[in-house]
């Protein structure tokens, strides 16, 4: 195995692109070094992106944020203007194991670990989350629900990186929120999981719904039915049911130790309730 | 076999140089090369923070970092906690209140503590609780721990 730590992505990709076996990004390591010790990979390169300065930081940009690909979640935390803007994605991210893996972990490297449980997908799904590419190619941006292709597996091209997330500005009286479920208090992995983003107009009525589900699949999946069934009302139980109802249909989850079919099933449509009552809480409605 | 990489870092304030095989974790770096063992591997998955060391800062688990990634860091661990032979009042309070029995977890408990008091100095019990989350113990139920880190927070805020 070589360990490479290039400073610019375009060397990164250049890297990557070139490597004649299998070769891997390593921003946190929290998945991958799992991976690696336990001889499910035997990676001929690993290119190590925390030391490319455009991945490190958090900006607030004219159209919103931008999330270096290597900046840890902890860092997500600690950033108050991205927390207003977005605590549903940030308490998502934050989500994502113990304070020593919040230390490393990345969100892009949660996205492109590609399992379908992964915390901050649904938030940054429900979110209209972008993902920045840069490969051997030129660069590239794709929303957030294209990364992830199936278990493990992305749509990203030899020698692509993310480079970095972007998330719109919330527009004015919007907000979203994330919810999972696990059997015990935290340390765990999300048996079933919702991100919720809405958007009020007048009186409180919803005017635009973003409605994520996560482990109730292959991958995430958005659920433009679950929006439909909201936007247009505030949020009554009425709504709500046919939102959760919605929700329930898009679930294909598998059946295992950690949760049923049919468990998993009711549950997204529960949290997907919740969640979007926090995220209606918190545009104001 | 693949090729060494020569990294220069710091380690509990002093300069260190030492060559790694690519694959090689911090923990083993630490343990294997350096002499400093008191950072433990338990799992070698991140689960048991019983490897804690902190870097730049940041309370990490070391068998997940790899030893090439040290490059320029400042990494610390249990072995930093003591200064001139005095023990780190955390590391007293763990003697006082008994909150260590076969003590495979407490250098990462220390330093994880450490980590917590470090950014808030006069946590809750649930505070408390939630930073030593990533810490697994097996022998003493955690209440000790936690009254000897609350109890370190206070002496540490006495001596301010």
């Amino acid at each position: 195995m070589r360990y490479e730590a290039p400073k610019t992505i375009k060397e990164a990709a250049g890297l990557l692109a070139k490597a004649k076996g299998s070769a891997f990004v390593l921003a946190g390591g929290s998945d991958l070094l799992v991976r690696l010790k336990s001889g499910m990979i035997e990676p001929e390169l690993v290119v190590d992106v925390k030391r490319i300065p455009s991945m490190q930081t958090v900006s607030k940009t004219a159209s919103g944020f931008r999330i270096g690909g290597a900046v840890p979640c902890a860092a997500l935390g600690e950033n108050e203007a991205l927390k207003k803007a977005w605590p549903g994605v940030v308490e998502a991210a934050n989500l994502i194991g113990s304070d020593q893996i919040q230390s490393r972990c990345t969100i892009v490297g949660n996205l492109c670990n590609a399992s379908p449980a992964a915390d901050s997908v649904p938030a940054m799904v429900a979110a209209g989350a972008k993902a920045a590419v840069v490969g051997p190619k030129g660069k590239r941006t794709i929303a957030v629900e294209d990364v992830v292709t199936g278990p493990g597996k992305t749509s990203l091209k030899k020698g692509e990186v993310i480079e970095a997330v972007t998330l719109p500005k919330p527009a004015p009286k919007s907000g979203d929120a994330y919810l999972r479920f696990i059997p015990r208090t935290e340390m765990d992995i999300a048996v079933v999981s919702a991100g919720v983003c809405l958007t009020l107009g007048p009186k409180g009525v919803v005017k635009k719904a973003r409605v994520a589900l996560g482990a109730v699949g292959p991958t995430v999946v958005l659920v433009p039915a679950a929006a439909k069934a909201i936007v247009g009302t505030k949020l009554d139980d009425a709504a709500l049911a046919k939102m959760a109802a919605a929700c329930e249909a898009a679930c294909k989850p598998i059946d295992d130790k950690r949760g049923t079919i049919e468990f998993r099933t009711e549950v997204a449509g529960v949290l997907a309730r919740r969640a979007a009552g926090i995220a209606y809480q918190r545009a104001g409605g | 076999m693949s090729e060494g990489i020569h990294v220069a870092t710091t380690i509990n304030g002093d300069a260190v140089e030492y060559v790694c095989s690519p694959r090689e974790t911090l923990l083993d770096v630490l343990r294997n090369r350096l002499g400093l063992t008191g950072a433990k591997e338990g799992c070698g998955t991140g689960d048991c923070g019983a490897c804690s060391v902190t870097v730049d800062g940041r309370l990490v688990c070391s068998c997940l970092v790899l030893g090439a990634e040290a490059e320029g860091r400042e990494v610390t661990t249990v072995e930093g906690l003591s200064t001139g032979g005095k023990l780190h009042p955390l590391q007293s309070k763990f003697i006082e209140h008994a909150a260590l029995q076969c003590g495979i977890c407490t250098p990462g408990f220390l330093v994880a503590a450490k980590a917590l008091l470090d950014r808030n100095p006069d946590p809750n019990e649930e505070q408390i609780r939630y930073a030593l989350a990533g810490n697994l113990c097996r022998c003493t139920g955690y209440d000790k721990i936690v009254r000897a880190v609350s109890a370190a927070a206070k002496e540490i805020r006495k001596q301010r």
